[in-house]
């Protein structure tokens, strides 16, 4: 027998009563799917999506923002693919892109800062966004930029920091038994971030990696903590997770970013959620250049990704999933992204 | 991007290194990760180097892989080089 | 005559002449085309005919494993031969940039003619315009073509006679052009080449004429990819398809890309592939003629059809997990984390 099936195996002995364990990672939000691993477990196991897209998290204003920045002739936006569809209240930025922006897609901002080593007579502006895992190389390159002394290279920071999330989640009644905690958000930050959610909100919180064994390895840790009644931070994804992080990639986040509150899709405004550039580095900010971001725009009539985004309800349950909401016209942003609960369940689970 | 599979360091270059995936050589940023070498693993995302593994630890995911494709039993897919 | 494309070479006039005479003749030798009427006569084909046309505006103009001129030919090439026909003849249409490079254009004519000589079809027939730089990107090419539909292969474009136990199969690895594009187009593609399957498939198809009865469909799965296709035909069907994720042949590379970058193999074009359907008496038969072909040595069957789940693609992944396979929307992109 190999080691998937020995762990099915195992998880249905372990499994004794119904149990909601919530992913907080986009990474295992399509792994999930994508493996069809709810298709292996027991129904007793209820897998939740929580607000670990980075894209479908952040609010409608920053799409509008971001638009109203690209509008300028000697802007070049440059972006991570998945917030090219995401709907603002006017359009995308591939709308935009199609009325004549220039608008670039990257998959690094170290892409986005040889643009702008490219073409000094244009402003490069890059949509920072992502969690702990993505902060630290943007951070590198803000410092990259600066130590370069280049004038046309900035960030619009919309990154944010997942434990703040995470301690929102519990503290408003949602019912959970366990997280599932994001494998390479981990690798940069280490194991204590959690430590105070499972000891505050006794909740079990076992650190994930991707593959199908990790996956199912995570959940039978989860249901033993929950059978034993312990809460503790584990870490299932030893080979790449140290209990003390990435020292060098949180000092440079340290060094680029502060902790500033930001609205959550879903959740609100969360005190000290996001990071925003400091003062030090003002010349790559965007919004220094170009005025502050209002994260929170107006939501689509009907749209419940926010209750979505907090594992209130799934998908097929928001009223305009699959007939005014689809992969091909989204209404919100968790059908846009390929992380999102919304397409993935879409496009896996029907 | 989230590159969960262990690249393999191939050279360095100051603050940049070029790795090996699958056949594929990428640049990557080394920014974030200290005294990475050539033959080291290290985990890749959004261009940047965010962890270095030791051969047994990029060996444990290799091998995660490689049961699931012993499992199938098929024959390994020829490359589509000349 | 100049480096580049000057608004005369469209003029229609001397300057067109020079054109044709200095880029074009010298690979595009049929006889009809030298003669420069107005239209190319040609000898009636008995039976029924395929036609078909498609236009070809791929950015970056040259990648690895082809250009936009081989893919020109090929992609309508394939579309005969999937369809069950013998292609004959083909017509070509350029629309040129101003300033496009003359040498850029040479090397596409000398590819196209290459490829059309290698597949025995006759390009009889061809128009260049010019527009205003900035007006156009360099270049797009259309073309058109003509083939004689082969008796006992009337049918596989539609599929009509898949029933339950048919057996799916692709000739070869799956997503190499659309990620041979998605590469080129990086500000730092990788240092490895991720090469195109851009290729004809009538070699492939040549070995399969005399099994006709046992084919129920084929198709060349271009834009949206294998799963595009099979979604396609599976549509309001009364029968479904259960894939065998760890039997579809991805190239490593391919794979690497489509990890690093968040995309699926699955939904990325091909451009020298099959599709095939074949009854399960010879559905090995046809795999076994696939690999005697340089492009079809990864041949392999992916899937069956099934009478479970009818109207829709699902998937065994590679634990035994279920998933669904659905229609792409939009473009592939790139994930962030």
């Amino acid at each position: 027998m190999n080691r998937v099936d020995e762990l099915v195996a195992m998880i249905r002995c372990e499994n004794r009563s119904p149990v909601r364990f919530m992913e907080v990672c986009g990474g295992h939000t399509l792994a999930i799917n994508q493996l069809g691993i709810r298709s292996l477990l027991p129904d007793k196991i209820s897998l939740l999506s929580g607000p670990g897209c980075p894209v479908c998290v952040t609010g409608t204003g920053y799409i509008d923002s971001a638009l109203r920045i690209a509008s300028n002739p000697e802007v070049i936006l440059t972006t991570f693919g998945d917030l090219i569809r995401v709907p603002g209240s006017e359009g995308s930025l591939e709308t935009g892109r199609a009325s004549g922006m220039d608008v670039r897609l990257v998959l690094s901002p170290l892409h986005a800062l040889q643009i702008a080593r490219q073409e000094p007579g244009r402003q490069v502006v890059f949509l920072g966004i992502g969690f702990e895992t993505t902060a630290p190389g943007v951070a590198a390159v803000i410092r990259m930029a600066r130590s370069e002394k280049r004038d046309n290279f900035f960030v619009l920071s919309a990154h944010k920091v997942m434990p703040p999330a995470m301690d929102a989640l519990t503290s408003r009644g949602i019912r959970l038994d366990g997280f599932i905690c994001p494998g390479h958000v981990s690798t940069i930050t280490g194991s204590a971030i959690y430590k105070s959610l499972a000891r505050d909100r006794h909740i079990p919180c076992v650190i994930s990696g991707f593959e199908a064994a990790d996956i199912l390895e995570t959940i039978l840790l989860l249901l033993r903590q929950v059978n034993q009644g312990t809460a503790s931070v584990e870490i299932q994804y030893t080979r790449a997770v140290r209990p003390e992080g990435n020292p060098r990639a949180l000092q440079l986040m340290e060094e680029v970013f502060y902790r500033r509150d930001d609205w959550w899709r879903g959740l609100g405004i969360i005190p000290a959620s996001g990071l925003g550039i400091r003062d030090e580095f003002r010349a790559q900010d965007a919004e220094y250049l170009f005025g502050r971001v209002t994260m929170q725009g107006t939501e689509p009539a009907g749209c419940a990704c926010g209750s979505v985004l907090t594992g209130q309800m799934t998908p097929s349950e928001c009223g305009l999933f699959g007939s005014v909401c689809t992969p091909d016209s989204p209404a919100g942003a968790c059908m846009v992204s390929s992380e999102g609960a919304c397409q993935s369940y879409f496009r896996f689970l029907q | 991007m989230c590159l969960c599979i262990p690249a393999r360091i191939l050279s360095v270059d100051g603050s940049f290194a070029t790795a090996e995936v699958g056949g594929l050589i990428v640049n990557t940023g080394i920014h974030l990760v200290d005294g990475v070498k050539t033959g080291d693993y290290v985990l890749i995302h959004s261009g940047f180097a965010i962890q270095i593994l030791s051969p047994e630890e990029a060996d444990e995911t290799f091998s995660l892989l490689r049961e699931i494709e012993s499992y199938s039993g098929e024959e390994p897919v020829k490359t589509n080089e000349p | 005559m100049g480096t580049s494309i000057l608004l005369a070479h469209g003029s229609g006039g001397g300057k067109t002449r020079e054109l044709i005479r200095s880029v074009f003749r010298p690979f595009f030798t049929d006889s009809r085309l030298i003669a420069a009427t107005d239209s190319a006569i040609l000898d009636g084909a008995a039976g029924q005919l395929a036609f078909t046309t498609d236009a070809f505006v791929v950015d970056p103009i040259f990648f690895p494993g082809g250009d936009i001129g081989k893919l020109a030919i090929c992609g309508t090439l394939n579309d005969l031969a999937v369809s069950g026909a013998k292609p004959l003849w083909m017509a070509v249409s350029f629309i040129l940039e101003e300033g496009f490079e003359l040498e850029d254009l040479t090397t596409i004519a000398r590819s196209m003619a290459a490829t059309a000589n290698a597949n025995n079809v006759a390009l009889v027939a061809a128009d260049t315009k010019v527009v205003p730089r900035g007006k156009g990107d360099k270049v797009f090419i259309t073309t058109t073509g003509i083939g004689r539909l082969l008796t006992g292969l009337e049918q596989v474009s539609y599929g009509a006679g898949i029933r339950p136990g048919d057996k799916v199969i692709v000739s070869g690895t799956v997503g190499d052009h659309g990620a041979s594009i998605f590469a080129s187009r990086l500000e730092q593609p990788p240092a490895t080449p991720v090469l195109s399957d851009c290729a004809s498939v009538l070699p492939i198809m040549g070995g399969l004429c005399d099994l006709a009865e046992h084919i129920r469909f084929m198709r060349d799965p271009t834009r949206g990819g294998t799963a595009t296709v099979l979604c396609e035909i599976t549509e309001k069907q009364n029968w479904g398809i259960r894939l065998i994720e760890r039997s579809i042949p991805v190239d490593g590379k391919v794979s690497g890309l489509c990890r690093l970058a968040g995309l699926d193999p699955l939904y990325l074009a091909c451009e020298g592939r099959v599709i095939c359907i074949a009854s399960p008496e010879k559905g090995e038969e046809v795999i076994r003629r696939m690999k005697t072909c340089p492009a079809g040595l990864n041949a392999c069957e992916i899937g069956t059809i099934t009478s479970e789940n009818p109207g829709r693609v699902v998937m065994e992944t590679t634990i035994g997990g279920i998933r669904l396979i659905t229609m792409l929307s939009g473009d592939p992109l790139p994930r962030i984390c």
